[in-house]
């Protein structure tokens, strides 16, 4: 038996890694330290320093928006959607959460030597698919191929440009007493992705929410109601679009757990691997900030619209809670919700 | 969803807190054994409920916590090799080493895939013959008999290139430390419902005839873990100590019997150093004579130098329920989950991480 039970310790690691892991990707707390401290300086302008989904350009007689994204998501394939699918739908929701109707989209191939001709074939289908459903034209493109290894088989990249036509505040104008949305059951794309890439047999089998969120948009638009904010919750989830209109705002998040909709496949994924919905990637799902009285009616527009039938009131802005964002379980005190670190990584037991 | 809604029910947890209010006629002290039920508890605020009736101090059961740094380090060094592939759980890949974690090294080498079985290593093995694939065989008997089955299967396989780095803790032997040392001030035990369901509860009959505390078998959900408060709560206002199964539900007097002889066949206890809590008599597994080709550090023939860890970090006070992670100066400051001192600061089931994601404002309330 060893001697006594005190003065056990651990070893202070090296603190600061000099090296890019997956975890700076991944959209929590570590890319948001990347970003502001290695590329902001570097790069910063008014228009990138606001990290909105895109950036807002004014012209002599319009507003722009511009939005890029990359797609590198392994397999190319999953339920419910495909990287070409992905493309497009992921830029024109950065646009369409910006308050901007797209006019045009480009899109950049970088393809692993050895790709399938027929795997290219059905991506660009999906793509035309896509940008048929959302009416916009794939205006200009670039094709790269590089050896074997150098990429992950194919890699997308869209950007697109849209012209403002629901100017919001965004999250800066967040008030105290300002309802939050969601438009649907959160974290069906990250589990979906996560279980198909694992080979995970779940039946059913959790589906990506990948879709269009202009419809939705322009039907908030449309209602006349006082939208203060939307943003489609990607990486880092639900959570980390709180955490970025908490410090935004420089309000409390407060949301209710038992109102989040999550669907039973993904819920049951989740519980099994010991993740969290509300921190699990969304492809076609936005939180929206409505004026304190709005929410009701909001869902209510939002119900309407195809895709977004499970649109639900979460929570609210409040002025002064305990945390930047908390959450109240079906049962107990208010318990502060961690900002996203990286990907979340299943548990052993 | 059935089997998940009825045990977080509010109004069964709003009873169940009640009857603990009443009951307790002074404040008791409870461990909860298992990291799971930590977070748990500190996720539905149980804690703060219970305060003044029952106080709950945190047990050592998170395997990636106690997993020795020597481990870590002999894990990194094989994943740092041109021709070993290390898998392991998830969760293994933050913890810190001595210089490094699981997870830079997978940045600077990919050499660290993630399984979630150990059997995926297996099949990883078969599809990489050209590589060596070392699976890193955590955690308490929840996790054993399917490393065990790992081995059964690719010695079936007759597999030249996977073996596994056997870092398994039975949790029996720790509670036997903690109620061991008179400092503890342990009124009563929960014991982990899934360690149980495998092991059984037979075996903690002995502990409490010895040590005159109770052990309640106790699940995860707010309605488990309110349950197993209570009962043990009941034992001792009767100054009772016995062995009481709240996790009915799952866990069998006897366990499951095909997984303790799969144990049985490949493993052996042995002691073993946890971290935070120095060597454990009979506290580990190791696997049997006959099936030590598949041990990864016979067959790489490296010993696992015992590495000296400075005293910044208080882990092993945490895990011994003698301190809670906010009274270590360095919580929530030098110790992060992006930048931890030890490992309770980034597993899942960690006890400083689960105060750093659901309590940190109650050390730090923000005004705005």
């Amino acid at each position: 038996m060893s001697g006594s039970l005190s003065g056990f310790a651990c070893p202070a690691p090296d603190a600061g890694g000099d090296k890019i892991t997956l975890a700076h990707g991944e959209g929590g707390r570590l890319m948001r330290r990347l970003i502001q401290q290695t590329v902001l300086p570097r790069l910063g302008n008014e228009a990138l320093n606001s990290l909105g989904d895109a950036a807002i350009l004014q012209t002599a007689n319009s507003r722009l928006a511009v939005s890029t994204d990359s797609y590198v998501v392994s397999p190319l394939f999953f339920p419910g959607g495909d990287i070409g699918k992905l493309a497009v739908f992921g830029t024109v929701n950065d646009l369409a959460v910006s308050g901007a109707k797209p006019l045009a989209i480009s899109l950049a191939m970088i393809v692993e030597e050895g790709l399938p001709l027929e795997t290219l074939e059905r991506v660009l289908a999906s793509v035309a698919s896509a940008a048929a459903q959302v009416g916009v034209p794939i205006v200009t493109g670039d094709t790269k191929v590089v050896p074997r290894h150098a990429a992950d088989s194919l890699f997308l990249n869209t950007t697109g440009i849209g012209e403002v036509f629901f100017p919001i505040p965004g999250p800066d104008g967040l008030c105290e007493g300002d309802e939050i949305l969601v438009t649907g059951p959160v974290g069906r794309h990250g589990m979906a992705v996560m279980t198909c890439r694992e080979g995970l047999e779940f039946n059913p089998a959790p589906t990506s929410d990948c879709a269009p969120l202009l419809d939705a948009v322009t039907a908030l638009q449309q209602s006349g109601l006082p939208v203060r904010a939307m943003r489609d919750a990607t990486r880092g989830g639900l959570a980390a679009v709180l955490h970025e209109w908490a410090q935004s705002s420089r309000l409390t998040m407060a949301v209710q757990e038992a109102q989040v909709p999550v669907t039973d496949e993904v819920r049951g994924a989740c519980e099994l691997l010991g993740l969290d919905p509300i921190h699990v990637a969304n492809e076609g799902t936005m939180v929206v900030a409505v004026a304190p009285g709005a929410g009701e009616a909001a869902v209510k527009v939002l119900r309407r619209v195809p895709h977004c039938e499970g649109a639900s009131r979460i929570g609210q802005a409040i002025m002064g809670g305990i945390a930047p964002v908390v959450v109240r379980r079906v049962f107990g005190p208010e318990i502060p919700l961690d900002e996203p670190l990286g990907a979340p990584l299943p548990r052993i037991c | 969803m059935k089997f998940l809604d009825e045990f977080r029910a509010p109004e069964s947890c709003r009873r169940l807190l009640e009857r603990i209010r009443a009951a307790a006629s002074r404040e008791w002290t409870i461990m909860e054994v298992c990291g799971g039920q930590t977070h748990g508890l500190l996720r539905y605020g149980i804690d703060q409920e219970l305060g003044g009736c029952v106080r709950l101090v945190h047990g050592p059961g998170c395997p990636v916590c106690v997993t020795p740094l020597e481990s870590i380090d002999f894990a990194i060094t094989l994943a740092r090799r041109d021709d070993t592939l290390l898998a392991s759980f998830g969760d293994m890949l933050r913890v810190p080493g001595s210089r490094e974690s699981l997870l830079q090294v997978r940045a600077a080498t990919g050499n660290v895939r993630v399984v979630y079985s150990p059997l995926d290593a297996v099949t990883l093995a078969q599809k990489t013959p050209d590589k060596q694939i070392v699976f890193f065989a955590v955690g308490f008997e929840t996790t054993t008999p399917a490393t065990a089955l790992a081995v059964q299967q690719a010695s079936r396989l007759g597999l030249k290139n996977f073996s596994l780095l056997v870092s398994h803790v039975r949790v029996l032997p720790a509670m036997e430390l903690l109620a061991g040392d008179p400092g503890n001030g342990i009124n009563g035990f929960l014991a982990a419902g899934h360690v149980c369901t495998v092991g059984g509860f037979d075996t903690y009959e002995e502990f409490t005839a010895r040590y005159k505390l109770p052990v309640v078998v106790t699940g995860f959900e707010p309605v488990d873990l309110l349950t197993g408060i209570l009962e043990c709560v009941e034992q001792l206002e009767r100054h009772e100590a016995t062995v009481a199964n709240c996790y009915s539900r799952s866990a069998r007097r006897e366990g499951n019997r095909a997984a303790l002889s799969l144990i049985d066949a490949i493993y052996e206890p042995c002691d073993r150093p946890w971290r935070g809590l120095g060597v454990v008599p009979m506290g580990g597994m190791r696997l049997r004579a006959e099936w030590a080709e598949w041990d990864a550090q016979r067959r790489f023939q490296q010993e696992m130098p015992p590495v000296a860890e400075p005293a910044e970090c208080r882990s092993g006070e945490v895990l011994t329920g003698r301190i809670k992670p906010p009274d270590c100066e360095c919580f929530a400051t030098r110790c992060t989950p992006e930048s931890p001192l030890g490992a309770p600061m980034v597993s899942a089931e960690g006890a400083c991480a689960a105060y750093y994601r659901y309590a940190l404002a109650r050390r730090d309330p923000r005004t705005r």
